[in-house]
């Protein structure tokens, strides 16, 4: 598989908050070889706490990128056909623009001063990266969780510049549920005296504030019977309860990992700002219905939630569904059976994989 | 594709094993777009889209079958018939197809009367219930018929709403629904005579009351 990492910057990017931000970068990774007259590019658009290194063992860490599962040769997203690209968000810390970015104008880091950014910004930027590849038409765009909702906007945002959309185990809009656990989330970090206002560049960063928000979300991410199967009451390290307040369970011991193991690849100012982008997001505001909304989407739609889901659940993607074929839209759903959660499309890829499969090499045929 | 092309003549040949399928393959106008309700696995929507040109969706309840349809490309929303009829707007397409399932439907009589709406014409074939297959069975044995179209003992059976070629033609004239073409089949072969005796399976292309003869 050829892989290609890079950072593009441009001039400047005009925000929904009407703010501007001069200069802006983008980082991005690309799989496979863009073919001659430009048709076969995919656009791979990651969750909340993913980058740009989506396939592939990255040199820098040595680890698979997050959707490695599903993007190479033979893959779902076969990159012997097809030119994937993936690139950080606006607003990330792994090479895009961010809170953590120093500002030109001030020769410091963002932090707050960081304009508060949507995900339509992010698909702007992800759009003039697109511009810059020279790519008139991607065939496909597609991401999980947050990366379907990056899909969905690309698919009324920029009706005439994508083929197909494979928004999986997404949303139209984030519910109060999902507006309610990110809070908690936000909450933690800004708790922590570590996140002194969002000015802690160069010093001690909030990292308990940020790891317990990682735990909330890791809790939010798998299902009751994944936990069940996965840790049950079993005991970490020891026969008999600690009667104290270290880890006793294994559950526990889990949760503080994975929280510490965040700290070390997030920055906690990016928690914030993209968090709320989530929340911010509802493809109908000022758009009327859900069917309405989608009225200037022309793209072909494979759509794919989870049974186990209930961070984003089926009635959620079932909904987008239903205003796509009130508007009598090219669209193919269906609920899968997994029982990670909302981490099954990370995790539980194989028939994910012949789904995407199927539908990217009949959606290319078309356009052959 | 190794199937080939339906033939007109008294001998149906199967399409993808089928003869309602032969014959439906026949009916659907190149170009055309269709919408088949309990798709199953796609098959025939995949025929339709190679062979005719068509565009093609699908309607299938079960999540293993909907998977298998559209991983080989064919465009199929997991849910059911009802919920599914109720969302697309009207005459979205040029046919909506009902291959053997009007007798599995909870309520058969509204299924026709929406697939007129979203289709400028419908296509319905189902088993005969009124078979002379079905019928000796039934006065044979005193309990409920099973034959080869009815394979089922009555308390495993899919089969909610029995009908008959006669019941169908009833129910078109209550719903005001002008028959275009009937087709009757008995294994490979076309039945003109008696074919409320004689069909095991009978094929329909109806068009609702507010549609005109150039659909």
């Amino acid at each position: 598989m050829i892989v290609e990492a890079g950072t593009v910057s441009f001039d400047s990017i005009s925000l929904d908050n009407g703010a501007t931000l001069a200069p802006v970068e983008v980082a991005y990774e690309t799989y496979g070889k863009l073919n001659a007259s430009k048709s076969n590019a995919i656009l791979v658009l990651h969750a909340f706490s993913g980058d740009a290194h989506a396939a592939g063992i990255s040199h820098e860490t040595g680890k698979p990128g997050w959707w490695d599962n599903m993007i190479g040769p033979g893959k779902g997203f076969d990159t012997n056909r097809y030119f994937v690209i993936c690139t950080n968000v606006l607003g990330g810390c792994r090479g895009t623009t961010g809170p953590a970015s120093i500002n030109p104008a001030t020769g410091c880091p963002y932090g707050m001063s960081f304009p508060v950014i949507t995900i339509g910004d992010m698909v702007r930027l992800q759009k003039m990266l697109v511009d810059w590849f020279g790519i008139p038409r991607l065939l496909s765009v597609s991401g999980g969780s947050m990366g379907g909702m990056q899909a969905l906007e690309w698919a009324v945002a920029y009706p005439d510049r994508v083929v197909s959309a494979i928004p999986i185990a997404a949303t139209t809009r984030h519910s109060a549920q999902q507006i309610a656990f990110n809070e908690v989330g936000r909450q933690a970090i800004m708790a922590d005296p570590d996140w002194n206002e969002g000015n802690y560049y160069g010093k001690q960063p909030p990292a308990r504030g940020l790891a317990v928000a990682r735990m909330v979300g890791h809790i939010t991410y798998m299902s009751d019977e994944s936990m069940r199967e996965k840790f049950g009451r079993r005991l970490r390290g020891k026969e008999n309860f600690g009667f104290g307040f270290d880890v006793d369970f294994e559950v526990e011991s889990y949760l503080r990992y994975r929280g510490s193991q965040f700290v070390n690849r997030f920055d906690a100012n990016s928690y914030l700002y993209i968090t709320k982008a989530m929340d911010y997001f509802d493809l109908t505001s000022g758009r009327g219905s859900v069917a309405d909304a989608l009225k200037p989407a022309e793209a072909r739609f494979l759509v794919i939630s989870f049974s186990s889901d209930w961070l984003y659940p089926s009635y959620q993607s079932q909904e987008m569904v239903r205003a796509l074929r009130r508007r009598n839209c090219d669209v193919a759903y269906v609920e899968l059976q997994a029982n990670c959660g909302h981490d099954s499309f990370l995790v539980d890829v194989a028939e994910q994989a012949e789904l995407v499969r199927g539908f990217l090499a009949s959606t290319f045929e078309k356009v052959q | 594709m190794t199937a080939q092309a339906p033939k007109k003549q008294a001998f149906v040949r199967e399409l993808l094993g089928r003869s309602d399928y032969a014959i439906i393959g026949e009916i659907v106008e190149p170009g055309s777009r269709v919408l088949d309700l309990g798709c199953g696995e796609g098959e025939l929507l995949e025929w339709l889209a190679a062979n005719k040109g068509v565009e093609a969706r699908g309607v299938e309840k079960s999540s293993a079958r909907a998977q298998r349809a559209i991983a080989r490309g064919v465009s199929v929303f997991q849910g059911d018939i009802d919920e599914a009829l109720a969302d697309y707007p009207d005459q979205a397409f040029d046919y909506a197809i009902l291959s053997q399932t009007l007798q599995e439907t909870v309520y058969p009589r509204k299924v026709l009367h929406e697939m007129v709406r979203v289709g400028r014409r419908a296509i319905v074939a189902f088993p005969n219930f009124a078979h002379w297959a079905v019928r000796a069975s039934f006065l044979r044995s005193g309990r409920a018929p099973n034959t080869k179209a009815f394979p089922y003992s009555w308390y495993e059976s899919p089969n909610i709403h029995f009908l008959t070629v006669q019941d169908f033609e009833e129910l078109a004239a209550l719903e005001g629904l002008t028959v275009e073409r009937r087709f009757f089949l008995s294994g490979h072969r076309k039945v003109k005579m008696l074919p409320n005796l004689r069909a095991e399976v009978a094929v329909y292309l109806v068009r609702g009351p507010g549609v005109g003869d150039r659909g």
